[in-house]
């Protein structure tokens, strides 16, 4: 199972704790964002935006039929919540947590190649 | 001219105390805790520690009418008697700006802590804060990555990345050691660290350490899908080795170095160079420390190695618990971390900062929590400590009854459960415990957790403590 995000460890968020999260994250002044992909790579920064972060919307309800969108769009890939801070010092995303997996998780393979000596060069598949 | 009459007059005299300067926003600002020997007026105590840390000898030179010597003269401007301790002063000392060397903390620090600590008409002394100018801290680099470009590279946002020492930290060969590495990572850590006194020992040689935790770090980056890191020790004898060892690291692929306070400030400096042009995390470990920082009479207090080390160019540092094993007073431990990681800050001497601070956009330290801490103590870790901290556990990890990847899949529910609440709006300081408890019913890693360790707790008086207390005022 992929353990990216705020909160991969814990139970699946309900749309009530979904809600809680992008009230806290409206209360800071932070844009909201959703993303998904079926590459969960752990270097794969860039998820396809569902839509333009929601620099105006001030409304958990808002945001939550947005993520609602993304999710029945592509209820077999993953969807990401992303808070963006524009504030001087960070301009930078505070918050990242999953709201939708597949199904079926895809495995992540190690593959090793032999180098010179005893290194080994490393890609995740 | 009495002033330039060969022979030795007082340093006041000398021009080393000046009551009515105003220190210029280009001068660097130090503050000194003198306690001056019996019959030594503090004033001329204070006027010798800046003659000492200047341009003075012990008598009259006739060369100073060479020079434009009343600007390279360091002047005590302001003296204090310190609360509550009888025979102590702070002494407020200004320096010009070209005195220092651009870019160096070893000629910064070769003048204020230079000559002037063994003094015979001081008792003791301690260096207890320093205002940087803009003007100077510009000629820095600062941290290498910073903690913008540290959460992006990892892909790790709004909640406290969750660490681990290797233990035991001596005798563990190569292979048994990236077990530890593996197991606390795939249990759900983002870091691993070595020691502070891994290198290159019998038991196991440095290559053998890295080929081995970066096959642990890649293993459990493709079992969680995440970014995974282990801080590798590079600090070595000399510079050479420390590069050669950090390249392999490099060639690995490791996303983090490591090195120990105790290779000294220069080497510190070219390993932050290195890192920033060799796209790497540098962690540093504040070995040695507490030799000159915890005692309060004498030494220098940890917050000023905090602003050298933002200046030198490191991105993580050990600055306390609060609740570990480890000296910690809540209110000099928020002097510390805000040091490291805010764009500003004011003076507040509560706190031990007794300057204002900008820090001119200089990149912002991870602060590093490590040291007998443990998953019942999350919400109080991140009352005092905030979201921006590597919270380390190591013997909270790895002595774990069932197992180290258990034990670190408690630290991470226990992490994200509170982060979760706090975002809530709930009160983590009042409804931590229950908040842990809701978690540990569905989570039997932290259930044994909290079983664990619920009774440990290290309740001493701090050593290192504020001198003035907060107490309520009408500001004006």
């Amino acid at each position: 199972m992929i353990t990216q995000g705020q909160f991969s460890f814990l139970p699946p968020l309900s749309d009530a704790q979904i809600a809680a999260q992008v009230g806290y994250a409206l209360k800071n002044g932070w844009a909201l964002s959703v993303e998904h992909t079926d590459d969960p790579h752990p270097r794969n920064t860039y998820w396809e935006m569902h839509g333009m972060p929601m620099f105006d919307l001030k409304d958990p309800a808002g945001i939550l039929m947005q993520i609602e969108d993304c999710r029945s769009t592509f209820p077999d890939h993953y969807v990401r919540v992303i808070a963006f801070d524009s504030t001087r010092g960070w301009e930078a995303p505070r918050m990242s947590f999953i709201v939708n997996r597949p199904k079926e998780e895809p495995l992540l393979r190690l593959e090793r190649q032999e180098a010179q000596g005893r290194i080994l060069r490393y890609t995740v598949r | 001219m009495d002033r330039y009459k060969a022979g030795v007059i007082s340093y006041k005299k000398m021009g080393y105390w000046e009551p009515d300067y105003v220190p210029k926003e280009t001068d660097v600002l130090a503050l000194f805790r003198i306690t001056p020997q019996e019959g030594v007026d503090p004033e001329e105590a204070a006027a010798a520690v800046a003659g000492e840390s200047s341009t003075a000898t012990w008598t009259v030179v006739w060369t100073d009418r060479l020079t434009a010597c009343e600007v390279y003269r360091a002047k005590a401007y302001r003296i204090d008697p310190v609360p509550g301790s009888p025979g102590q002063y702070f002494a407020y000392i200004a320096y010009d700006l070209d005195l220092f060397e651009p870019g160096s903390i070893a000629n910064l620090t070769a003048s204020i802590i230079g000559n002037v600590f063994g003094f015979k008409a001081i008792k003791a002394l301690r260096l207890e804060d320093m205002r940087i100018p803009v003007a100077y801290l510009k000629t820095f680099q600062g941290p290498a990555t910073g903690i913008v470009v540290e959460r992006e590279r990892l892909d790790k946002f709004g909640r406290p990345l969750l660490g681990a020492t290797t233990k035991p930290k001596l005798g563990l060969s190569a292979r048994n050691y990236g077990r530890v590495v593996y197991e606390a990572l795939k249990g759900g850590l983002d870091f691993v660290k070595d020691d502070e006194n891994i290198n290159s020992q019998p038991f196991m040689h440095w290559r053998d350490r890295f080929l081995n935790c970066m096959e642990a770090v890649n293993k459990a980056s493709a079992a969680t899908g995440e970014v995974k890191g282990h801080y590798l020790n590079v600090t070595a004898a000399t510079m050479e080795d420390m590069y050669e060892r950090a390249e392999f690291a490099r060639e690995l692929g490791s996303v983090i170095v490591m090195i120990d306070l105790v290779i000294g400030y220069t080497a510190i400096q070219s390993m932050a160079k290195w890192a920033r042009k060799n796209d790497m995390i540098l962690h540093l470990h504040r070995a040695g420390n507490s030799t000159y920082a915890r005692q309060k009479n004498h030494g220098m207090s940890f917050r000023v190695i905090c602003k050298w080390m933002r200046m030198a160019g490191v991105d993580h540092l050990h600055a306390g618990t609060v609740v570990g094993k480890l000296e910690g007073d809540p209110h000099m431990i928020k002097g510390f971390y805000d040091t490291l990681r805010e764009r500003h800050t004011p003076a507040s001497l509560e706190n031990g900062l007794f300057f204002d601070q900008d820090w001119a956009s200089l990149n912002k330290v991870m602060p590093v929590a490590s040291g007998g801490i443990h998953a019942g103590q999350m919400h109080q870790l991140i009352h005092y400590l905030g979201e921006d901290v590597v919270l380390q556990f190591g013997g909270g990890t790895i002595g774990h009854p069932m197992g180290i990847q258990a034990g670190a899949t408690a630290n991470r529910v226990a992490l994200e459960a509170m982060i979760l609440a706090r975002n809530e709006g709930r009160d983590l300081w009042n409804e931590g415990p229950q908040i842990l408890e809701a978690a540990a019913r569905w989570c039997a890693p932290l259930r044994a957790a909290l079983d664990t360790w619920k009774d440990v707790s290290f309740n001493y008086a701090s050593t290192d403590t504020a001198d003035f207390v907060p107490t309520a005022t009408v500001s004006a």
